[in-house]
């Protein structure tokens, strides 16, 4: 299964590369090219844009001819997504929680939830965590390095 | 020219030691060795962490602590690797090889104090390399216009991309996606948003601070969690008094460390190769000319010595072409030179002569920083080994916290946050599509350059793209990219050759 694996792992990479350099190249159409002597500021990036697109037909093609490598762990061989989902989670919290109510619920969120997602992590060594994690950053960043944002507030 | 070195130097010791700027070099090397011995943490995501907090001190002390967290983290990265067995620093990651057999055997200790003295040795020779060879390609470089510029940077991004870790057609992509990155935002000479997709955030472009945190700090993050077994700590237990080396040892590694130095300071002056590739080759090398090369894998000190002082002559060597030409060689030079941007310093040739503080201030500063960590390693060996015990769980959950953190205080806007997980978002699935996304960073950095110089060629040139090969530095530039392809293009089309150690190497990572 694995050689398979990373066969496919080369398509989707060269093929997402292809489909970026297309759009790319068709974005840059749309600001005004200019010509060599004075370019516009769709010059530079319709050359990188064709330069991707070349770059990744090159990858595609390396995927068809070449012999499937091994030493290259295929794609997604552990899946972890609710550790992975945690980590996403923590600095989404950041943002939501430092807008609504400052500064100690966001930064305790953002130590918490990503915490959980480790395997053997318990909701007591999570919160403790969490809790020591704020009060240092507390101390550093609003008391030392007077970060503008509230520590606590109430604003919807 | 010794002469005038010698005033620069003095005069860089002046800089250094200003109460301030020790400080700030004390702070850096103390976090980089911290971040070096704790396994999963690296010194992109720190420095990208750090970067922010520096907007308020004056750029030498910036640049200094930068810098410091970078060559600091060499030193720590290797008690890692031989006490632990475990590759987190991919420079140190042969290291493991010899080193953790002679850690089984009793040897750790002796190990590591070969480590700190190859080292120290390794480091002094980049540094010297440093004063005399950065002012020599300066007064070549002065002489450059925007076409060399042009080339030199082709050359740069080509090296950086394809003589890394992975494929090099990968690299490559990853290049130009940094690159395209680079642009977004308001065009310097017209005014244009470009990719801005009409959000007025990115009118200013993306924060470097952003990019680099998402790509290593919460990818990696994402990568390695519930990954890094628990580590085996039975090694732990080091004393000063272990890291003398027997006189057999250290005869055995002195020649090693020599040699180990000279390919570390050739591999610095090629762009791309940093210390990763320096540490291999100068193993391969140190095996190669052995009288006992069977033994090597089961303990052998001249494995342990030869890599570690290529690493740091290299690391040390990896700043002349980022000061000297402004041509960062990796990530982690790509962003000390953003960092540069950021406080207003334009980097290139004018670099040292315009702000010599920087420039004498941060070689001096190699030097203290260097002392200061030889002086953190050998007596407070114990305190780091005993931090090699904290684990991955506890760190990561507050890694995450100092990336939200750090890239706020970056702009004190949500905004950026929220840039940082979309691009951890798409720097794991690069990841796992095997991209490396250091070559992005180096791309994202030259990107606004590499247009503005291409565009004042083109215009002196009237359109003439025969321009490049037609000024002779230009065409050796330019003949060198072509050489480099077809270099990979050869390699490609034989069959793959590839060293044992390399493949023992991936697949323990």
């Amino acid at each position: 299964l694995g050689p398979t694996y990373a066969k496919k792992r080369d398509y989707l990479a060269g093929g997402l590369v292809t489909l970026l350099g297309v759009g790319v190249t068709f974005n840059s159409l749309t600001y005004s090219l200019g010509t060599l002597v004075h370019m516009g500021p769709g010059m530079f990036p319709m050359i990188l844009g064709t330069a991707l697109t070349f770059v990744g037909i090159l990858i595609l093609g390396t995927a068809v001819t070449g012999a499937p490598s091994e030493n290259e762990h295929p794609l997604l061989d552990r899946q972890e997504w609710f550790a992975w989902a945690c980590i996403l989670a923590g600095p989404i919290l950041f943002i939501i929680l430092g807008k609504l109510f400052g500064l100690v619920a966001a930064s305790f969120a953002c130590v918490f939830v990503p915490a959980l997602g480790d395997r053997t992590a318990t909701l007591k060594s999570s919160v403790t965590l969490a809790a020591g994690v704020t009060l240092f950053g507390v101390l550093l960043f609003s008391c030392l390095l007077k970060m503008p944002l509230p520590l606590f507030q109430i604003d919807f | 020219m010794i002469q005038t070195a010698l005033t620069d130097l003095v005069y860089g010791f002046g800089v250094a030691l200003e109460p301030h700027n020790l400080m700030w070099c004390f702070i850096g090397v103390l976090v980089g060795n911290l971040v070096g011995v704790l396994p999963g943490m690296g010194p992109m995501a720190t420095m990208s962490i750090l970067l922010p907090l520096t907007f308020g001190i004056p750029p030498v002390g910036a640049v200094l602590m930068l810098a410091g967290i970078f060559y600091g983290s060499q030193y720590g990265g290797a008690i890692c690797s031989i006490l632990l067995n475990l590759p987190c620093h991919p420079p140190h990651a042969v290291t493991c090889l010899d080193g953790f057999p002679l850690t089984q055997q009793g040897r750790g200790g002796a190990a590591l104090g070969i480590t700190v003295i190859s080292s120290f040795v390794g480091a002094s020779w980049g540094i010297l390399e440093m004063i005399f060879l950065a002012p020599v390609l300066v007064v070549a470089a002065l002489e450059f216009g925007p076409g060399e510029i042009c080339s030199l940077m082709l050359l740069g991004l080509l090296a950086g991309s394809t003589l890394a870790r992975g494929s090099p057609l990968k690299g490559i992509a990853m290049t130009i996606c940094g690159l395209l990155i680079g642009l977004v935002g308001s065009d310097v000479e017209t005014g244009t948003p470009r990719f801005t997709f009409g959000i007025p955030d990115l009118l200013d472009g993306v924060e470097i601070v952003a990019l680099g945190l998402g790509l290593f700090g919460i990818a990696e993050f994402m990568k390695s969690v519930n990954r890094l077994s628990e580590v085996d700590t039975r090694y732990t237990n080091v004393t000063l008094r272990d890291l003398r080396p027997t006189r057999d040892e250290f005869r055995r590694s002195v020649p090693a460390m020599l040699r180990g130095t000279l390919i570390g300071s050739l591999c610095a002056l090629i762009p791309g190769t940093g210390p990763t590739i320096a540490s291999f080759i100068s193993y391969a090398t140190e095996k190669k000319i052995s009288k006992t090369p069977e033994k090597f894998g089961t303990g052998m000190i001249e494995g342990v010595a030869c890599p570690e002082a290529s690493t740091h002559s290299s690391v040390q060597g990896d700043f002349i072409p980022t000061m000297s030409l402004g041509i960062p060689g990796d990530a982690v030079m790509a962003l000390i030179l953003g960092a540069l941007t950021i406080h207003g310093v334009m980097p290139g040739p004018q670099l040292i002569s315009a702000h010599p503080d920087i420039f004498w201030g941060l070689v001096a500063s190699f030097w203290i920083g260097n002392i200061i960590l030889v002086i953190l390693n050998v007596p407070m060996i114990g305190l780091w080994v005993k931090l090699l015990t904290i684990p991955y769980k506890y760190l990561y959950p507050s890694a995450v916290f100092l990336v939200a953190i750090g890239v706020y205080s970056s702009g004190n806007s949500m905004f950026s946050v929220g840039e940082v997980v979309l691009v951890g978002i798409v720097g794991f699935v690069l990841l796992q599509l095997g991209f490396h996304p250091a070559p992005m960073l180096l791309g994202f950095v030259l990107g606004p350059r590499l247009e503005e110089n291409f565009r004042r060629a083109m215009l002196i040139s009237r359109g003439d793209l025969w321009v490049f090969l037609k000024h002779p530095i230009s065409a050796v530039f330019v003949g060198l990219c072509v050489l480099l392809i077809a270099m990979q293009i050869f390699v490609r089309l034989r069959t793959p050759k590839v060293l044992p150690i390399e493949t023992a190497l991936r697949a323990e990572r």
